[in-house]
């Protein structure tokens, strides 16, 4: 059976789907349940309780709200373009999900453990935009076109920043394999001596999943819900998933990047019986966390602001920190061997 | 000097990280929420909610048809007809508030030489249809007999400042 599993074109198909599937349904009930925590983390921030009715301690909010969302009726508006409109929430769902592929849960537990890890994960969230930009072209509606056009404009301006921060971090690798990058934080994560560039990270990946306080796409207040204001029911339920599905993407591209993936922290006795994938669930949960906390404290950027950070402050800064980066690298002779 | 302080202290991100820990805080604070459904908040004497019609502690109906309310309501929600009771009393035929036209402003209340119709402290009674907001004399009387105990006490206390 192993042998059939491990060896056999249709076995290994098999097992493909069968990892494929222990990855993405624990995935989606955390995404399902990161909406509920959202809600009782920004409650707490403002002293409300949050959902607390349906279950105890309202646990079973997330299932009633999608209960909900399937009963909804699906409309699509006489002036869109059925085929695209229909597209763009499963290319945007379909990619959320697609990038988990390469992220690896332990050592050696990626469903894909290809060599081109970061360029393949890079390639994916910036299809992302395509979604976003279909959804907004094809409902034909203002606000939605609107907003599409800042999504495109802001997350290509913040993945600018975001590669250089990813070239610096395989730099001090030597590989673009996700799996290396994490064994090389052993003796210490990238974090602490590239802490700068974890912090532009952080920052660019909330513009990068249009999360609060770089939400203008969605702008509530300006352009009612933004590219996806003409969606309703489960076209917009796709949406929602792929969005959180994003954040829990990039929260795990921080983990292994710069928070030491898998590893226990320093690698010493009481943390090390703890096993990996835990914490590298503890951490993407820290993650997460900031990234609700950052939604509840800051309000949002004005639009030109957003970019003013991304191409004056952000490119310049990265780019500066990369050069350092190289230099410390070469003048000290820690070139990881490639 | 300012320059390079004000610089670093944006490069630090300092006004950021001082926002968070001050939402940080908040997050451990305990929480104000009234529980609505379960838990209730307390309401004044004063409280304009449901309308009742009272009666007197022998049963007998307080309201004398004076149609002051009626006449008084800014919002034309009552209505009330009358005619001499067998007795030879006063008395009303009908009478009808439209709870969806009704501001409760709290001026029938006020303007009631009786106490017969008075707001309660009652504010759940959603209906599912428009039709049973249109109270008559009966809803009335049967809303001042569920809530009489609570009226009184409402109307003792409030005594003091009328």
């Amino acid at each position: 059976m192993i042998d059939f599993l491990l060896n056999h074109p249709v076995g290994i198909v098999i097992l493909t789907f069968m990892k494929a599937l222990a990855l993405l349904v624990p995935l989606l009930i955390g995404v399902a349940y990161l909406t509920y925590a959202e809600r009782k983390v920004l409650a707490a921030m403002q002293l409300r309780k949050g959902p607390n009715v349906v279950g105890p301690f309202g646990l079973l909010q997330p299932f009633a709200d999608a209960l909900k969302m399937i009963m909804k009726e699906t409309i699509i508006p006489s002036g869109s373009n059925r085929l695209l409109f229909l597209l763009a929430p499963m290319l945007t769902f379909g990619l959320a999900m697609l990038a988990w592929a390469v992220i690896p849960v332990n050592d050696g537990w990626a469903i894909a453990d290809i060599n081109v890890g970061i360029l393949y994960l890079f390639a994916i969230s910036s299809l992302g935009v395509y979604g976003i930009i279909i959804a907004g072209w094809a409902s034909n509606s203002k606000y939605a076109f609107l907003g599409a056009m800042r999504s495109a404009a802001q997350m290509v301006s913040y993945e600018v920043s975001m590669g250089f921060v990813l070239v610096s971090v395989l730099l001090c690798v030597g590989s673009l394999n996700l799996t290396d990058v994490v064994r090389a934080q052993t003796t210490v994560w990238f974090a602490i001596p590239l802490f700068p560039m974890f912090i532009i990270f952080f920052i660019s990946a909330l513009a990068e999943t249009n999360r609060s306080p770089f939400d203008l796409p969605e702008g509530e207040s300006e352009i009612v819900a933004g590219f996806f204001v003409e969606y309703s029911s489960m076209s917009f339920a796709l949406f929602f998933l792929g969005e959180y599905a994003n954040m829990i993407l990039m929260s795990a591209m921080t983990t292994i990047l710069f928070l030491g993936g898998w590893l226990a922290p320093f690698g010493i006795e009481p943390f090390t019986w703890i096993p990996g994938p835990i914490w590298f669930i503890l951490k993407i949960c820290f993650c997460l966390f900031v990234f609700l906390w950052v939604r509840a404290t800051f309000p949002r950027y004005r639009y030109d602001q957003l970019m003013r950070l991304g191409w004056k402050v952000f490119l310049p800064f990265s780019l500066a920190w990369l050069v350092l980066t190289a230099g410390a690298l070469l003048a000290f002779g820690w070139l990881p061997d490639v | 000097m300012a320059f390079l302080d004000r610089t670093a202290r944006s490069m630090l991100l300092m006004e950021l990280v001082s926002g968070l820990g001050l939402t940080l805080r908040y997050f451990f604070k305990p929480k104000v929420t009234i529980n609505y459904p379960y838990e209730k908040g307390p309401i004044s004497p004063r409280f304009k909610g449901e309308h009742a019609l009272r009666r007197y502690p022998n049963g007998e109906e307080r309201c004398i048809a004076c149609k002051l309310c009626e006449a008084v309501c800014p919002a034309q929600a009552i209505t009330i007809e009358a005619e001499p009771r067998d007795d030879g009393s006063r008395r009303t035929t009908r009478y009808d508030i439209d709870m969806t036209k009704c501001i409760y402003c709290g001026l029938c209340e006020e303007a009631c030489p009786v106490d017969a119709i008075v707001e309660g402290p009652n504010f759940e009674f959603a209906t599912e249809t428009r039709e049973e907001l249109l109270y008559d004399k009966d809803k009335l009387l049967a809303n001042g007999d569920r809530w009489e105990p609570e009226l009184a006490r409402r109307l003792e206390l409030d005594a003091p400042y009328r």
